[in-house]
């Protein structure tokens, strides 16, 4: 389980997992869990889009998670979700269109929607950790502003903060973050992870630093254990990261339920 | 006209069955889907697109229909956030949230083993982005049927459904069960959804509920203008879509078709901006007049 193949996975799957964990704990903090989904899926059609041009995918995955967190964060003011269903079947739609174009086989189409973690290359882990470090900083840098938008948005902005400045400068970290995610975990899979241990996390502890935290070891062992059970199974990784995810949830919902009855 | 409609569009069978079917279809998604757009549940309504999904590629290892397939899957689905996030209404997104992750892990795991088990290719793609014109005859059939019945449920729960998604407290006080109305209406979206992820891919049909239902309200007419307007748009998309696809075909020397889904979501989207710039431009003239 920890031969030399695998190095890679545990590597990129523990990054990729800490992150997912700490921008998890905004997206379940502000309830844009529909954006955090969104997004993945249009990093997904810049990845088809990328094969059929023939560029590196990671480039047509960053540009179009900008693209749809572009989309989604500047029609913030009226009927969010609605702009951010419209940009997600159409950033789906473009994906489809790319993919019949370019004629791409199934087991890649696959491994974009549901992720290789098992393939990850050598020379993929440097960009997938200095681009995990540069959205951790960003998260870092914007940890009061977004906790304050979020406890009290009106005192928020009469002091100063600009609603519509951050969520933009959060979708654009969720954009980089998710661009990144794809390749290891799926498009449809990203999403797992940045709601179900974050939100568990939220139930755990209402301390947001603690809770932070918290969000950040779940999704890790989550991770982990979705790595391990693959490799035991040889089931797809992203059946167990999508489980355990929810998993993780209805555990900390029921524990929390049974302590709070007996308090 | 022939540089529009290619030679022999309408003798087509598969075409005219999936003008047909994408036409029921568009119809019924855009009358639930104005309650969804009125509601803010789009989350909602395209998570459960996804479910169904897993439904969908259920049956295809376990064997039994897919359109069983594609609606029981979402009638789980619309249960399971029910039953996650009734008490709070802020919960309402993270419920969505972790039955859609869950439910993706389970597609995965049935798509996987349907790549394993057969020779044929191209069933992700198929389950994820469908295809009108692939569309039997049977199915056509029968989604007429479901169609019928989800527009019968709706023409009984209308008004309740209106009351209470406009003011929920208002119809909690005059006697109207919110919650057990917002359940029945749920299960009503989940067969619609379900319904339509079948016939034109899970992807298309989060267009078809939520895009001509927006562009409808937008236009801010009255209810059942905006009810025929909404089917107008869902109609016309599909319609449009059909024949730009199958025009397509001719376009390039390669002979690779864009795909139909891709088409019509395309037009639903240009319908919507359309839209929104002409009710810009119409507000700014009144303002002007006005002045």
């Amino acid at each position: 389980m920890f031969s030399s193949f695998m190095t890679n996975a545990w590597i990129v799957g523990t990054v990729v997992a800490l992150l997912a964990g700490a921008t998890g704990f905004f997206v379940v903090l502000r309830g844009s869990s529909f954006a955090a989904h969104a997004i993945p899926n249009g990093a997904f059609a810049g990845a088809a889009g990328a094969t059929l041009v023939g560029i590196t995918p990671l480039v047509g995955l960053i540009a179009f998670a900008v693209m749809a967190a572009l989309g989604i964060g500047a029609s913030r003011r009226h009927r969010s979700d609605v702009a951010t269903a419209m940009a997600l079947v159409m950033m789906l739609a473009l994906g489809a269109a790319f993919l019949s174009l370019s004629a791409a086989y199934e087991p890649q189409v696959d491994a974009l929607l549901f992720g290789e973690i098992l393939g990850v290359a050598t020379s993929s882990i440097a960009p997938v950790v200095i681009i995990s470090l540069a959205c951790a900083l960003a998260l870092a840098f914007m940890y009061r502003p977004l906790l304050f938008n979020a406890a009290a948005p009106d005192l928020a902005s009469a002091r100063g903060l600009n609603p519509t400045v951050l969520e933009m400068a959060f979708m654009l970290t969720l954009a980089l973050g998710s661009a990144l995610t794809v390749p290891v975990v799926g498009a449809l899979l990203t999403f797992s992870l940045t709601v179900g241990p974050p939100a568990a996390a939220r139930l755990i502890t209402r301390r947001p630093a603690t809770a932070l935290v918290t969000s950040m070891l779940l999704s890790v062992v989550t991770l982990w254990a979705s790595i391990v059970a693959s490799y035991q199974t040889n089931l797809p990784v992203g059946f167990f990261v999508g489980t355990f995810s929810a998993l993780v949830y209805v555990a900390a919902r029921v524990a929390t339920q049974r302590l709070g009855r007996r308090a | 006209m022939h540089w529009f409609l290619e030679p022999g569009l309408w003798s087509n069978d598969a075409v005219r069955t999936g003008v047909g079917v994408g036409g029921v279809v568009a119809i019924v998604s855009a009358l639930v889907g104005l309650f969804t757009v009125m509601r803010g549940q789009s989350f909602a309504g395209h998570a459960l697109a996804d479910v169904a999904t897993a439904g969908g590629a259920g049956s295809g290892v376990l064997g039994f229909s897919p359109l069983a397939g594609f609606v029981v899957g979402a009638l789980v689905g619309a249960g399971a956030m029910e039953a996650i996030g009734v008490e709070r209404v802020r919960q309402r997104d993270v419920a969505t949230g972790v039955v859609l992750g869950g439910a993706t892990g389970l597609s995965a795991l049935f798509l996987y083993l349907i790549t394993l088990n057969s020779s044929s290719t191209g069933s992700t793609q198929l389950i994820l982005f469908g295809s009108l014109f692939i569309v039997s005859k049977a199915t056509f059939f029968v989604a007429a049927v479901l169609s019928a019945v989800v527009c019968l449920a709706l023409a009984w729960l209308g008004r309740p459904l209106l009351f209470a998604s406009l003011s929920p407290d208002a119809a909690n006080a005059r006697g109207v069960a919110v919650t057990r109305v917002a359940l029945l209406y749920t299960v009503l979206m989940a067969v619609t959804v379900g319904l339509s992820a079948i016939v034109i891919g899970s992807v298309l049909s989060t267009a078809l509920l939520i895009g001509p239902p927006a562009a409808a309200l937008r236009l801010g007419r009255s209810l059942s203008a905006t009810f025929t307007t909404a089917a107008a748009f869902g109609v016309a998309a599909v319609a449009l879509g059909v024949v730009v696809s199958y025009d397509s075909y001719y376009w390039w020397p390669s002979h690779r078709a864009l795909p139909v889904s891709f088409c019509v979501v395309t037009l639903v989207v240009v319908e919507l901006i359309a839209v929104n710039v002409v009710r810009r431009v119409t507000t700014r003239r009144i303002v002007e007049t006005r002045e």
